[in-house]
């Protein structure tokens, strides 16, 4: 019934967390939960929260994107987000998280 | 001089999480015939979220309630929305409103809701009462 994906990768010292859906206070819920599991087991240098298949996020998308991103720095490790829609990217921008995590556009990174 | 809507929705709705997206699509269809653009349609979206959001976790703090929305619109694509509870009100609402406040300890978070539906309308306005409720109305003319 939840309307998210959550796609979890690690090689090379990356750990990748492909996102798909809609991030709201209901979905992000069992999100935060498995991608913490992810960070704390692999304890990657450079964690990737891919936002492409992402079509909806409000500022519960923006807390997971907080929260994570003080886990990371805790365990000495940095944050990209990649490939945010206009939209996501938008409210990234209004709180000042761009300042604090790296945001790849998709035509960046290819 | 208010002008005088020429459509209007009511919607009442349990305060549940899983309800948040439904709450959004639900006005997002409403204001359809306005033929929005995709920029318009996502800031309803969100703001809408933002303030159903608020009703689940705060207002009713994840007990049993109801949410109340209005929407309507006027000749001059003036959209209005109401989304109103009963739940416990704010206790200080402009600390609230601040950007990055939240009564949320975990900061878990954003304390972003209240900054986005300001900046995402073109107005806002929030009645409170301990006790008794909040009522959030939002305005956003389309272009």
């Amino acid at each position: 019934m939840d309307k998210i994906k959550c796609d979890i990768k690690y090689a090379d010292g990356e750990l990748r967390v492909e996102l798909s859906g809609e991030i709201d206070h209901h979905t992000a819920k069992g999100l935060r939960e498995r991608i913490d599991t992810a960070i704390f087991l692999y304890r990657a240098e450079s964690v990737v929260l891919g936002l492409g298949g992402v079509g909806f996020m409000d500022s519960a998308g923006l807390g997971l994107i907080l929260g994570r991103y003080a886990k990371v720095r805790e365990l000495g490790g940095r944050l990209t987000v990649a490939d945010p829609t206009p939209e996501a990217e938008k409210i990234l921008r209004l709180a000042g998280a761009d300042k604090l995590v790296t945001i790849k556009k998709r035509e960046a990174v290819k | 001089m208010k002008k005088k809507p020429v459509n209007e929705m009511r919607l009442e709705l349990d305060a549940k999480s899983v309800n948040e997206s439904f709450a959004r699509y639900a006005v997002s269809a409403f204001i359809c015939p306005l033929d929005p653009t995709v920029g318009e349609v996502a800031d309803i979206r969100t703001v809408v979220s933002e303030a159903v959001t608020n009703c689940v976790v705060h207002a009713y703090r994840e007990t049993e309630g109801r949410i109340y929305i209005t929407v309507s619109w006027d000749d001059s694509r003036r959209v209005k929305i109401k989304i109103k509870d009963k739940g416990c009100g704010i206790e200080d609402l402009e600390q609230s409103m601040q950007p990055f406040w939240s009564s949320d300890p975990s900061g878990e978070r954003g304390g972003m809701g209240f900054t986005i539906m300001s900046s995402f309308t073109d107005k806002l306005t929030v009645r409170t009462a301990k006790g008794k409720g909040t009522t959030v109305t939002m305005v956003k003319k389309l272009v």
